[in-house]
């Protein structure tokens, strides 16, 4: 197995992007990570491309080809793959293109991730997002995806003690995180007071629990490591990464609060990395909802099982504190068109760790991790990323 | 949802209206809804997975309020939905009906009620299926 690194960041802007179409967002940050990493284009080998649902959000399916072709790479005919894991896809598209490097098949892949969901009226959009979970034995019975992760913090307050006050603490971090990112859909601060009175969406979770609707695209170029230098000074070098799988429906989890998914990928990445959660300095984890990061804090191994609303409480997870936990404003305030975020995450993540996040830097970033997860912890994807 | 074939519903009848699940003739472990196979026994399963009736009573293991639904259950708004353990052991997902919202609670003892689920529009199908109550200490 090759060690694999990021040799190219680009992104689209995050929001709700009415002027800007599905494959323009994919041709836009596609097109910004190629010229991040200084290659010319005719290097690249291989196209893997995260959506979650184009087909029920613009109506285009077949998109690994549309991808190719709106980025200009029809003409030379290179392999391009569309991945779908729900709001893990992009996490997936990464560990795709990772695994086609170690491999030895492909020396340059340029991996995307890209959702438009503002070309839907919003209760298709939740629909949609419904998906993700079990359509015979969740939804038919009027589970939505918000309220699935209300059943996962409910049980969490019940048990361990966690109240609305931590998942609104979550809320407030990351918007204030996202106030510092040009990129955010909301680059905005929130106070304690609006999170708790938002409109209840699904019991303990209000409006402000939730992760927005969101149009945008992210992209990164993955390159052997050995030859990484050759095109930029400063790679960040994926030394973990893993995947996991678990049941569809949260009912038939072994535990409600743990996502097993996460548990697994994670000690997939650690071991592969040869770290222990001990060595992450940040991380950007999937935080869809604020229970979700409660949860990834915990799953990830950072803290005990049930203390991830006293890490908020003790400023452990902020910009400036122990471990700062999604610098970039999260998928809360960066927002999270889901196919988009795992691959947004790593651009977070190698920016980092290049010392380029301007006003949301944190010091002496030397080793990140980013977690993806897909519905309500059926699968999951982890990587580590380290300075090279 | 709208336009579906109602073939998808029809072929679960059994488990929605009857509750029929599986057991596993190696481990007797019970699946709801049923399995091909047992995921602990795996090839010693295979054609050896039997039907049973299971009885619709259990326990809330966790629970929310949608506030903000699909629009196949935008009449129902707010309605608790909750995860119930069944006495034989499988785990299900159902909305509790019969009662304040302000009452459920995890640990609430409840048993099943054959409801209307949703219907498709104000012509389409009309989809039935389990909801839960509160079991009435006697």
């Amino acid at each position: 197995m090759r060690d694999v690194a990021v040799i190219g960041v680009g992104m689209t802007k995050f929001g709700e992007l009415w002027d800007k179409s599905f494959r323009q967002l994919i041709a836009e940050a596609g097109a910004k990570a190629i010229f991040d990493s200084g290659i010319e284009g005719k290097e690249i080998d291989a196209i893997y491309v995260g959506s979650m649902s184009s087909g029920r959000f613009v109506g285009q399916e077949h998109v690994g080809a549309l991808v190719a072709d709106a980025s200009g790479f029809s003409n030379t005919h290179i392999p391009s793959t569309r991945i779908e894991s729900a709001c893990a896809s992009g996490g997936l598209a990464i560990r795709q293109g990772y695994l086609s490097i170690a491999s030895g098949m492909n020396d340059i892949v340029v991996v995307g991730g890209m959702e438009k969901m503002n070309d839907v009226v919003g209760a298709s959009a939740t629909e949609t997002l419904a998906t993700a979970a079990d359509q015979e034995w969740e939804a038919f019975f009027g589970a939505t995806f918000p309220g699935l992760y209300a059943m996962i913090a409910t049980k969490h307050m019940h048990d361990y003690g966690t109240t609305k006050k931590h998942l609104a603490q979550i809320a407030v971090k990351n918007h204030a995180n996202g106030s510092l990112n040009p990129y955010a859909q909301y680059q905005r601060e929130v106070t304690l007071e609006q999170v708790v009175n938002a409109s209840i969406v699904a019991y303990p979770l209000g409006l402000l629990d939730c992760s927005p609707v969101t149009d945008g695209a992210a992209s990164v170029v993955l390159c052997a490591a050995d030859k990484a230098k050759e095109y930029i000074d400063k790679p960040a070098k994926i030394v973990g990464s893993g995947q996991a799988s678990d049941s569809l429906a949260l009912h038939a989890r072994r535990e409600i609060c743990t996502l097993d998914s996460t548990v697994n990928a994670s000690k997939m990445a650690y071991k592969k990395a040869n770290l222990t959660p001990k060595d992450i300095d940040f991380a950007e984890v999937h935080d869809c909802f604020t229970i979700a990061e409660i949860c990834a804090i915990e799953d990830l191994g950072f803290v005990k099982k049930g203390e991830g609303g006293k890490a908020i409480d003790n400023n452990i997870t902020t910009l400036n504190g122990l471990l700062p936990i999604n610098t970039s404003g999260g998928l809360k305030a960066k927002g999270h068109p889901v196919g988009a975020t795992g691959v947004a995450q790593i651009v977070e993540v190698t920016l980092q760790l290049r010392g380029e996040a301007e006003k949301r830097q944190v010091k002496d970033a030397k080793i990140g991790l980013a977690h993806n997860v897909g519905g309500s912890g059926a699968s999951c994807t982890v990587h580590i990323l380290e300075a090279m | 949802m709208g336009c579906e074939g109602v073939a998808r519903f029809w072929r679960e009848i059994p488990q929605r209206y009857n509750f029929i699940g599986n057991k596993c003739g190696s481990c007797k472990r019970i699946f709801f809804p049923p399995r091909e196979s047992c995921p602990y026994c795996r090839r010693k399963s295979m054609g050896n997975m039997k039907e049973i009736k299971l009885n619709g009573k259990g326990e809330i293991v966790t629970y929310t309020i949608i506030h903000v639904s699909s629009e196949d259950f935008e009449d129902q708004v707010p309605y608790p939905i909750a995860i119930v353990k069944l006495d034989e052991g499988p785990q299900i997902t159902a909305q509790i009906v019969d009662c304040n919202i302000d009452d459920v609670k995890i640990g609430m003892k409840v048993e099943s009620t054959f409801r209307k689920i949703r219907q498709d529009g104000s012509t389409g199908a009309i989809y039935y299926g389990y909801k839960f109550k509160k079991v009435n200490k006697q």
